[in-house]
């Protein structure tokens, strides 16, 4: 049984295709982000999974249970909101046991699943206190318990912390991850923030325009992307995509880069690829994240290629170095600590065993 | 071991469909309940003001004319025509016309004017002026009528329109203020800063820059100062009598003047005709009317 | 010179609406607060006679019946308004289809002036065509709607007029602050399990303090100032049964040639205003500060 199921869901807003025959589905236990630029269509899919919006094509279920058309309130379902969305006419502990005075829970369950949860999230001395009263941090907190207190087979976040400043969004994500790791609760995580979702997830659905481009643990998002969007979106800096062409001479296959004279061949023989493909002169881009390329051989398969470094950001513990390959720009991550030299060519190091290779046109892994 | 026990799904969705429906049609029904309240008047006056005297006597409020009689908007706005005694509306009209037009202008832009200084040339003390000036829309204007009146009277302008539209300047000048002060202050200073580095003065930044886009503001001073300017009684009443009464003062009295029969068509028509503008304008241009009310009021 | 003048430009510019305002609110006011402390009777007298005016005012049973006239208007006028604005304005917070011509209804009365709704209702209430005769033409036999020009029951039709005028604007008001509250808080209720009455008691309408605060100092306001309603409707009659402060004070004045009790009157009309409108100012700027 899978906690949640999504099958064939449509969505429209007037004529706009928000959400195109998606299908879903988690296990228990799972955190699900989802993940991609706004107007993706991934917090409509969240509203659709609470029940605050309707569906066009296609059915939600919670424990094999069809949700389609049930209300919210009954799908067993709690929900933290990108601003809270805390009563501001209500004490903290009103806020938290509103939910389970509309389901008419007994006082003793009410007091006793209050205990619990503020005990557990530290709000226990805010109990009192306004939601204008707290801060940002403790505001989130609140939220979380108001949705712990209510025992949901399913958490929906959307944008959780999208409020917070950059030092306070990393503290909170730890504890979100800590969460969920105590409670092993079933998630659906909605962000932007790739950062997030790679830290937070135990699956990622990656969105764009309504579809969901690829579903799949963080490891093989990050090292195998589905195709380019994937390839570009996850990452910081992103994935270099390199334009160029296969070339096949006999049983030798290599990519050349476009504009380059053929005489740097990239051997790509010992790449896996997904189909069987005609492999002379297809137009590929060439992916390698900025992290795999390194200034000094350290596999026995790198490919040693000298470029020119044309810029460098120093972020603190790491530069990145830009190199001009065939007049177009790639990205490369180093430590600090090694001085490069400007507009001097050097010696780098494609690590072969990371690569990934996509069709120009249709955009797909190969 | 869940709080919400899983409920049987169908059954939910049937009993929540029905509730919604019964709920909508709730809904409708009161809201045209209070459409028929609020309507109500208005349609007793047009059918009313259509009827002869006879179909009045014998239908109620609601029955329609039998057919569209105008004798009584005739009546009305030109009058019996036997000379003395016979009130009508038309000079009237006319004379809160030239009364509103002047009064509408120079407060208004006195408004815009004051509205400007107070949130763009800042200056210590700058929002107890504010506060001052504010006060003069919250005073009951009995606390003024006596002073106003023998000053009109020393200046030699009581019982005159331009006395009215003294009046109605000096009294608009607070909401007119508001409205500019609230309107400019969420202008950003810095438009005006890059106005003075590129060379331009006071009056100059007013009139090139913050003018050109005040037109939301405009609208909605113009029309709230219109509105309370022709609907005025207590000015018009207190300090005009006879010729150089405003219409509100002159439908007033047509109705109260019970010479021998009263003609409640006549009466009606009258009071549309008097309402007629500012109905005019509320069907024309409601939604700044609304923004004015609300934020010149929320915003206190 | 001209270093000077550019200077203190906006000053200057300033100095019309100032100098107008001190002059034609703040000093009359303090004209009026004198005169009520003198013996004026036709014409003003400017030696002081203490508080004589204040004492025959209190002593007057005119007076006494304005006064309690207004606090019933104002009672009933600001409980009526605010019970229909709010019912209008959560009704049509609901996504109704014919919102914008619904509003304009609920609205337009505010459009009128207070004389033309006064000649409306008048005929609309007149004893022998109006209500009345609709309804006893309808079958109800024995109906009697003579509220007008009953003495126990008149004020009661300034109120009708009154709602009538005036409660679209609070609705208007309502059904901003409704709208101006994100809707993430309502459908956090939605999971919560509020059913919609729950959320509009329990969470919606309690956000809605500052919009109460408002719409009450708003009413009190146009209440205390009544005077172009009442002369519309019933002339402070039958007799004196309907009469309010604002007509004690222009009749005092204009017709009875006691100009020391008129202003006496207008200054506790000032008062009563005053007692609102502090208050009210004054919490607004706090908020303004500190926000």
């Amino acid at each position: 049984m899978k906690t949640l199921k999504i099958e064939d869901l449509s969505k429209n807003f007037g004529s706009t295709e928000v959400l195109k025959k998606i299908n879903l589905e988690i296990d228990e236990g799972n955190f699900l982000v989802l993940l991609g630029p706004s107007g993706c269509g991934k917090s409509t899919l969240l509203n659709i999974i609470a029940g605050l919006e309707t569906i066009n094509e296609g059915n939600v279920y919670i424990d094999d249970y069809n949700v389609s058309k049930v209300e919210p309130k009954d799908r067993n379902i709690a929900m933290v909101f990108q601003s809270y969305a805390l009563y501001p006419s209500m004490n903290v502990k009103e806020n938290m046991v509103f939910g389970l005075k509309q389901a008419k829970t007994s006082k003793e369950k009410i007091e006793e699943q209050l205990k619990k949860v503020s005990t557990f999230l530290q709000v226990g001395e805010l109990l009192n206190r306004k939601p204008s009263q707290l801060s940002g941090g403790q505001r989130q907190r609140v939220a979380i318990g108001r949705a712990l207190v209510r025992e949901p087979r399913i958490f929906l976040f959307d944008e959780p912390l999208s409020n917070l400043d950059a030092k306070l969004r990393v503290e909170m994500r730890r504890e979100i991850k800590k969460l969920h790791q105590t409670l092993k609760t079933t998630v659906v995580y909605v962000t932007h923030d790739q950062t997030e979702a790679m830290s937070l997830g135990t699956k990622i659905a990656i969105m764009n325009h309504g579809v969901i481009q690829q579903n799949d643990t963080p490891e093989i998002i990050y090292n195998k992307p589905n195709n380019t969007f994937v390839a570009d979106f996850i990452g910081s800096p992103s994935m270099n995509l390199i334009k160029g062409n296969l070339v096949q001479n006999s049983n030798k296959i290599s990519f050349v880069a476009e504009g380059s004279d053929n005489s740097i061949q990239i051997p790509m023989n010992n790449y896996n690829f997904d189909k069987k493909i005609e492999f002379n002169n297809k137009e590929i881009y060439f992916g390698i994240r900025p992290e795999h390329i390194h200034f000094k051989k350290s596999n026995e398969n790198d490919f040693e290629i000298k470029l020119r470094a044309d810029l460098s950001e120093y972020i603190g513990h790491e530069q990145i170095v830009t190199f001009n390959y065939s007049n177009q720009e790639i990205l490369a991550k180093f430590a600090s600590t090694i001085k490069i030299q400007m507009n001097k060519e050097m010696s780098l190091y494609f690590d072969l065993s990371h690569i990934s290779l996509f069709d120009k046109s249709s955009k797909e892994r190969i | 071991m869940s709080v919400n026990a899983i409920a049987s799904y169908k059954q939910l969705e049937q009993q929540s469909k029905v509730k919604n429906l019964i709920l909508r049609w709730f809904l409708y029904f009161i809201l045209i309940l209070f459409a028929s309240y609020f309507i109500f008047p208005l349609y007793v006056m047009i059918v009313t003001s259509f009827k002869t005297m006879e179909e009045i006597r014998q239908g109620t409020l609601l029955t329609l004319p039998g057919e569209l009689n105008f004798k009584s908007w005739a009546v009305a706005w030109g009058g019996r025509g036997y000379g003395a005694g016979d009130t009508f509306l038309r000079p009237y009209f006319w004379n809160s016309i030239k009364m509103v037009v002047p009064a509408v202008v120079v407060s208004t832009f006195i408004g815009a004017m004051t509205g400007y200084v107070l949130t763009k040339w800042r200056f210590k003390g700058d929002s107890w002026i504010f506060l001052f000036l504010l006060f003069g829309c919250f005073i009951p204007f009995q606390a003024i009528l006596l002073p106003m009146a023998r000053t009109l009277g020393f200046l030699g302008i009581s019982n005159s329109i331009l006395g009215l539209v003294v009046v109605h300047i000096v009294y608009g000048i607070p909401f007119t203020t508001l409205f500019f002060r609230n309107y400019y202050v969420s202008i950003p200073n810095e438009l005006i800063k890059a106005a003075r580095i590129d060379g331009a003065g006071f009056f100059k930044i007013f009139f090139k820059i913050l003018l050109p886009i005040s037109a939301p503001i405009i609208v909605v001073t113009v029309i709230w100062q219109f509105t309370q300017i022709w609907n005025d009684f207590l000015f018009g009443a207190t300090f005009s009598f006879g010729k150089a009464a405003p219409i509100q003062v002159a439908l007033n009295n047509m109705v109260l003047s019970s010479t021998s029969v009263k003609e409640y068509n006549v009466d009606m028509a009258s009071a549309i005709i008097a309402g007629i503008p500012t109905l005019i304008v509320y069907v024309l241009a409601g939604k700044y009317f609304i923004r004015g009310l609300t934020s010149g009021a929320v915003k206190g | 010179m001209f270093k000077w003048l550019e200077k203190n430009l906006p000053k200057i510019v300033l100095a019309p609406a100032v100098g107008l305002i001190s002059w034609f609110v703040y000093g009359f006011i303090l004209w009026t607060f004198y005169i009520s402390f003198t013996n004026s009777k036709i014409l003003p007298k400017y030696e002081l006679w203490g508080v004589g005016q204040y004492v025959k005012l209190w002593a007057s049973r005119k007076w006494l019946i304005a006064v309690d006239n207004l606090l019933i208007f104002t009672v009933l006028f600001l409980v009526i308004c605010i019970v229909i604005g709010i019912i209008l304005a959560i009704f049509l917070d609901q996504k109704i289809r014919a919102e914008g011509v619904l509003r304009t209804i609920y609205l337009y009365p505010m459009a009128l002036s207070f004389i033309v709704t006064g000649t409306a209702w008048k005929w609309i209430l007149n004893p022998t065509l109006g209500i009345q005769k609709l309804f006893i033409d309808m079958g109800f036999e024995n109906f009697t709607f003579d509220w007008l020009v009953n003495r126990d029951m008149a004020i009661y039709t300034i109120v009708i007029a009154g709602v009538w005028q005036s409660s679209g604007f609070v609705m208007a008001l309502f059904l901003a602050g409704l709208r101006s509250i994100e809707d993430e808080i309502v459908k956090a209720a939605k999971i919560d399990g509020a059913n919609l009455f729950t959320v509009y008691w329990k969470i919606l309408i309690p956000m809605m303090r500052p919009v109460f605060f408002t719409s009450f100092v708003i009413l009190v306001h146009i209440s205390i100032k009544s005077y172009d309603l009442i002369v519309a409707l019933t002339q402070g009659g039958p007799g004196i049964s309907t009469t309010m402060p604002a007509l004690f004070m222009t009749q005092a004045a204009f017709h009875k040639s006691q100009v020391g009790l008129s202003a006496a009157s207008a200054m506790m009309m000032f008062m009563a205003v005053a007692a609102v409108i502090i208050p009210y100012l004054y919490s607004e700027l706090r908020r303004e500060n500190v926000s």
